[in-house]
């Protein structure tokens, strides 16, 4: 789950990291209203949790409340990536004479959460990795000891942080280990981690990922969640237990298991069609999640076509069949269905699918043909 | 044959729950030789109709059992905790069901395992069937066939769909082993294929592999090296939108890092013929030498 900047630094600054954390404001009016209980320039920026916000033109600065309420105007309502901004973060404005990144990851590879580290601070370290390799520090910390004295020595002496802010860099680290361990992170970032000209360190940017798996222990990040830049769809489905994202094509696939909900769209693409989602039932689906995945599936006007693709394990395929013929009768729109169920009680399946009348496939490949078949026939009526 | 078989004496964590004792019976019935059974307050008692009896905890049940192998069913608060549980009573060989536990607890796990040479297989895995053998795990017993195929998968249901395939087209199978979509799993593709490698009863490999990290690509450098025995492999998310996550935590392409394509070719360097579809392995099994 990607956490805004604002709610990104809200933590951070729980765990002691030196920032300037600013106001957020959803009208005009109340930025300039933050802008003048903040006092002096501010900067004010567009929440969003897509990247190039600033090349966008949703970063600007404002040298007085007044400048600020124009910026936030232009900035609240504007496109960026296809997500539209509602919300404006106003911070104080610096004025910065050295950026760094400074990054913590779940480093699948080393199996630890590693430390990077690069003095092109500013940059996407993606861009960096590209460019500029060796700029970059990659250290895993151990997995038992975390971050230790030795490893923040390390990172600070490789980025050449200036002496007397040292031990601010330091309090940033620990801090932002802190964070990351306690919040379960996948990643949290400050880019850029800057030395401003009166000589203080400061956090300008953050970004912080949490692991979904992680957030059952953690009521407090899960309210932090932005339904606003969420598919509706996808809302509904994480709230059905279901796992799902919206993609462009015309044909709706509901499948169980991820790797084999993957295959299917590839099958899809392969047959010459284009799948409209991922969606995962889950294990054990009965008739209600079936419904549920149905109505999910149907919100999107491009489908043309349904697929479900079910291969019974602790899934009995009698139960999905059961919940696809009831679910049938409640649908809001009628779109031809191509449904392949094998394995645990697939008999019981194709008698119950036999009566309803419904496309039925034997093999994964043909059920593809079919759906991307049914899709076209669809399209043209 | 690889991981388990006759001589495998399982013991389940979390057989009293719904999902323990669903799968225990299918286990038990499969043949697999279920010695015991652990449920925290519930030693003493009896599970699976009264055939398999529960202790308090693995210490106890390895002792009154002697149990070699353990499977994991536990909620995912408490997974991790029942690994280290096992690895630390005498049991050498983990597998862990459990989904949605979060990555940073398998941090210390992992490398406290590799540490007391336990090997660990998942989390958020199928598990292993040796056919004829032994089924430790949640894959379904009746699509197997008896055979000279290993398969090593880090899905569920996808692995199930191409033994299903393998099956009806009369291959057969030594070993199919999942080894989970989690970020940080206990067994990496190479550990499994070295295993392969080194099996006698293991003619040829499969390897089914998704979207995500590097761990495909460093299978592929692992077999252009070490692995002679004739091998075909599927890559499922070639359809993948990046940036997403596409239900298993490991499947997310990023920085244009871990994509189907760059997997592929991996694969195909390495000599390994990659199928379009999961009902294309048969076919490319044969080509490349597996009999009937």
């Amino acid at each position: 789950m990607k956490l805004q900047e604002y709610r990104s630094k809200e933590i951070l600054a729980r765990y002691g990291v030196p920032l300037l954390a600013g106001e957020t404001a959803t009208t005009p009016a109340e930025a300039r209203a933050a802008a003048e209980r903040i006092g002096g320039p501010v900067v004010v920026k567009a929440q969003v949790l897509v990247g190039g916000r600033g090349k966008a033109g949703g970063v600007r600065l404002a040298a007085n409340p007044a400048e600020a309420e124009d910026r936030a105007a232009a900035i609240l309502g504007m496109e960026i990536k296809g997500i539209t901004v509602r919300t404006v973060l106003v911070a104080p404005a610096a004025d910065i004479a050295q950026e760094f990144y400074l990054g913590l990851i779940l480093d699948r590879a080393a199996k630890a959460i590693s430390v990077i580290g690069s003095a092109e601070g500013g940059v996407e370290i993606e861009e960096t990795a590209r460019t500029n390799p060796a700029a970059i520090l990659r250290l895993p910390l151990h997995p038992l000891l975390g971050l230790r004295d030795h490893d923040i020595r390390r990172v600070s002496f490789f980025l050449g942080i200036p002496a007397d802010l040292r031990r601010d860099f330091a309090t940033t680290l620990r801090g932002l280990h802190a964070a990351f361990v306690e919040s379960d992170a996948d990643l949290a970032e400050i880019n850029p981690l800057a030395v401003t000209r009166d000589g203080r360190l400061l956090a300008l940017d953050a970004k912080v990922v949490l692991d979904e798996s992680g957030l059952f222990r953690h009521p407090d990040l899960e309210q932090m969640r932005d339904l606003n830049e969420e598919e509706r769809s996808e809302t509904a489905a994480r709230e059905a237990g279901i796992n799902f994202i919206k993609l462009d094509g015309s044909i709706g696939c509901m499948v169980n298991g991820a790797g084999l909900a993957m295959t299917t769209m590839d099958l899809v693409k392969l047959a010459g069609g284009e799948p409209a989602n991922f969606l995962d039932i889950g294990g054990g689906a009965k008739a209600d999640r079936v419904a549920a995945a149905f109505g999910i599936i149907l919100d999107d006007p491009n489908v043309r076509a349904i697929l479900v693709n079910i291969f019974g394990g602790i899934t009995r395929g009698d139960e999905v069949a059961r919940g696809i013929v009831e679910a049938r009768e409640t649908l809001t729109r009628e779109v031809p269905m191509v449904v392949r169920i094998v394995g645990t009680n697939a008999a019981e399946a194709q008698a119950i699918l036999a009566r309803a009348s419904l496309i039925t496939a034997d093999s994964l490949d043909d059920a593809a043909v079919k759906a991307v078949a049914a899709a076209r026939q669809g399209g043209a009526a | 044959m690889i991981l388990v078989n006759r001589d495998t004496r399982l013991l389940v964590q979390g057989i009293t729950g719904r999902e323990g004792t669903f799968h225990s019976l299918a286990m038990l019935e499969y043949g697999t030789n279920v010695v015991a059974g652990v449920t925290p307050g519930k030693g003493g008692q009896a599970a699976l109709d009264g055939l398999v009896p529960v202790f308090d905890t693995v210490t106890e049940a390895v002792r009154e059992t002697g149990a070699n192998t353990s499977c994991i069913f536990v909620p995912a608060s408490a997974a991790p905790d029942a690994i280290l549980e096992a690895a630390f009573s005498g049991i050498g060989l983990v597998f862990c069901i459990t989904e949605g536990i979060p990555a940073l607890d398998m941090l210390a796990v992992y490398h406290v395992l590799r540490q007391q040479g336990v090997r660990l297989v998942g989390p958020n895995c199928p598990g292993a069937t040796s056919v004829g053998g032994a089924k430790v795990g949640i894959i379904p017993g009746d699509i197997h066939r008896a055979g000279s195929v290993g398969l090593v998968s880090r899905s569920g249901t996808l692995t199930y769909e191409v033994v299903q395939a393998m099956t009806d087209a009369g291959i057969g199978q030594s070993t199919c082993v999942g080894i989970g979509g989690d970020p940080i799993v206990g067994t990496s593709f190479i550990d499994i294929l070295d295993l392969f490698n080194q099996d006698p009863e293991t003619e040829a490999i499969v390897m089914i592999g998704e979207i995500g990290g590097d761990e495909e690509e460093k299978a592929a450098a692992f077999v252009q090296r070490e692995v002679r025995k004739p091998m075909a492999a599927f890559i499922a998310g070639r359809t993948a939108p990046p940036g997403r996550r596409m239900g298993h935590a490991g499947a997310i392409i990023s920085g244009g890092a871990g994509t189907a394509e760059s997997k592929r070719a991996a694969l195909e360097e390495a000599g390994i013929r990659v199928a379009d579809s999961p009902s294309h392995i048969p076919s490319l099994l044969r080509a490349a030498g597996v009999p009937r």
